[in-house]
């Protein structure tokens, strides 16, 4: 068809100029990540030292670091994953492999999709009314439980996906061994979705990790650090938050680099489950 | 069909336990083979559908079975129940009887996981499992025989040697069984069935995702095999079936239309939907 066609031309200059809206649209939302990411540098990495990684929250007025928060943050979310990752693996093993099409599986997937985009200050307030409320004191174990709660759904829904890609020729054919249900899931179905499910597990604790709302709640905040699962926890989301609320200059300059430090960990969680996913499909 | 009812329950009941029955000698055995497997009157339904509408042949004993037909003739349906694969899918029921050396295997007592230790599948898509080439192998042997590691090896090898593989990867046992190629995959495939000891290998158109000479080393396998092993093959190609088996069935909505020699059935077929298939006039 020649370009004189009148028809041919105005189709072209329509999809030029969908193409132009679509890279406006794309630029703007990068526009956004990159000015976070250059704030966040350019305020945080002045106040980054050793003294960030080895000393406790100061009082106003005197140095110090963040240790304690970092350490918190680190036991809460590892604990949370350990305890949300089996959970969510079982759950998404029994929808995709057991009860596929099954009514109780429609349901569970159902009020998985609600607890997966659950505001996390509701599961702070629950886990609060829950567990706070009953042993009357905050604790870094209730900040892990709430956090489990958030890793539970984004598990579930990535095992279940990851499973359901698996082919179903690879099941028949372990299945045509002899091999026993149980075993085709766990040696042949687990081993073929490894790689997606890792990744889920990674972005679960990407998510986790910036969580402040259900930590607010449940951990609350410790200045003086400690690994007491029974006591009062601190964490960076909570740190950040305090300090960067503070009339006190250098404590927004400790949360502007916990923040970068944050950012940065999310950053390489995100790209290491990137590259695994990409690896696995080669 | 050769052989009477009275005849083949007398077989089994004659055969103490398998797998000692293999190699027994039939007294007659000169003129009929064992009939390693009935199928009487066989209905299938998907769902509500019924896809097999009461079929009866029988698989002889160490001998080659082709099905062929159209798409959706019920050819791979039929194979897919004589290990009960279709158990895998709710809403998919079969009746009638299919026996395996007297034995009916559609009934509930059957254990689905042993009835498939003893009749093993080769699927249309080379299936390797996410492992080394040796574990593809040696993960089956596990599930039913403790083995030590000079035995396991020995298995692996003379497994991979029986498909005609050994040769292509005896240096590379430890590479994922998924970076061969589609051929080779294939013959893992084959390898991986045959090193459980099955009595009878079901091959669901084990070629028709590989290229000719692929499809050659398979064919010459599968002649080698039935040597030892009752075959039954699904295949869209009708060389293919008078190249490897002794015996064909055809098949076309849901039915048996004829079931006979091979040489007979691509020679003088007495019905005439069978000539008509077969000389390419519709399918």
């Amino acid at each position: 068809m020649s370009n004189a066609n009148p028809f041919y031309g105005r189709r072209k200059s329509r999809s030029n100029l969908m193409m132009g809206l679509c890279m406006a649209a794309s630029l703007f939302g990068l526009a956004w990540l990159v000015m976070i990411l250059a704030a966040l540098l350019w305020n945080g990495v002045s106040g980054l030292s050793l003294d960030v990684f080895t000393q406790n929250t100061p009082p106003p007025g005197s140095a110090g670091g963040l240790l304690n928060a970092i350490v918190g943050s680190l036991i809460m979310t590892a604990l949370g994953v350990v305890i949300g990752t089996p959970i969510g693996i079982l759950a998404g093993t029994y929808m995709a492999e057991y009860g596929a099409h099954g009514k109780l599986s429609l349901v569970v997937r159902f009020i998985n999709d609600i607890l997966l985009s659950a505001p996390s200050i509701v599961i702070g307030l629950f886990v609060y009314e829950v567990m706070v409320v009953r042993m009357g004191h905050f604790s870094g174990f209730a900040g892990a439980v709430a956090l489990s709660i958030i890793v539970i759904p984004v598990v579930v829904r990535t095992t279940e996906d990851m499973l359901n890609l698996v082919p179903n020729q690879l099941r028949e054919a372990a299945s045509a061994l002899g091999m026993p249900r149980h075993l085709v899931i766990r040696r042949i179905a687990y081993r073929a979705a490894r790689a997606g499910m890792v990744t889920g597990v990674l972005l679960a604790i990407a998510r986790v990790s910036g969580e402040t709302a259900p930590l607010l709640f449940t951990a609350l905040n410790n200045q003086f650090g400690g690994a007491n699962l029974n006591g009062p926890m601190a964490s960076l989301p909570v740190v950040i938050f305090q300090f960067a609320l503070s009339p006190y200059k250098d404590w927004q300059q400790l949360a502007w680099t916990g923040a970068l430090i944050i950012t940065l960990s999310v950053l390489t969680l995100s790209i290491l489950a990137r590259v695994i996913a990409s690896r696995s499909r080669q | 069909m050769n052989m009477t009812v009275a005849q083949s329950a007398a077989v089994s009941s004659a055969r103490p336990m398998q797998p000692a029955g293999a190699q027994r000698e039939m007294p007659n055995a000169q003129e009929t083979a064992h009939e390693k497997i009935s199928v009487r009157n066989l209905r299938f339904y998907y769902g509500d559908t019924l896809a097999l509408k009461g079929i009866s042949l029988p698989l002889y004993e160490r001998k080659v079975t082709a099905f062929i037909g159209p798409s959706g003739c019920g050819k791979s349906t039929l194979l897919r129940i004589l290990n009960r694969m279709y158990d895998l899918y709710p809403g998919q029921r079969a009746d009638g009887e299919v026996l395996l050396d007297g034995e009916n295997i559609l009934s509930p007592k059957q254990d689905k996981n042993l009835l498939r230790s003893r009749v093993g599948m080769v699927f249309q898509k080379p299936t390797p499992f996410p492992m080394t080439i040796y574990d593809n192998i040696a993960f089956g042997v596990r599930l039913y025989e403790k083995l030590s590691k000079a035995e396991m090896d020995e298995r692996v090898e003379s497994s991979l040697r029986r498909a005609a593989l050994w040769n292509e990867v005896k240096d590379k046992l430890g590479a994922s069984g998924q970076s061969l190629s589609g051929g080779q995959q294939q013959r893992l495939c084959i390898a991986r069935t045959v090193a459980i000891k099955p009595e009878v290998i079901l091959l669901d158109e084990p070629c028709s995702a590989l290229d000719p000479i692929s499809t050659a080393k398979i064919e010459e396998l599968i002649d080698e095999l039935k040597a030892e092993y009752t075959i039954a093959i699904v295949t869209h190609n009708m060389q293919q079936a008078a190249r490897c088996s002794e015996y064909t069935a055809f098949m076309y909505l849901g039915e048996l239309v004829e079931f006979d020699e091979t040489s007979r059935i691509f020679t003088t077929p007495s019905d005439q939907r069978t000539q008509d298939y077969i000389t390419g006039r519709f399918g």
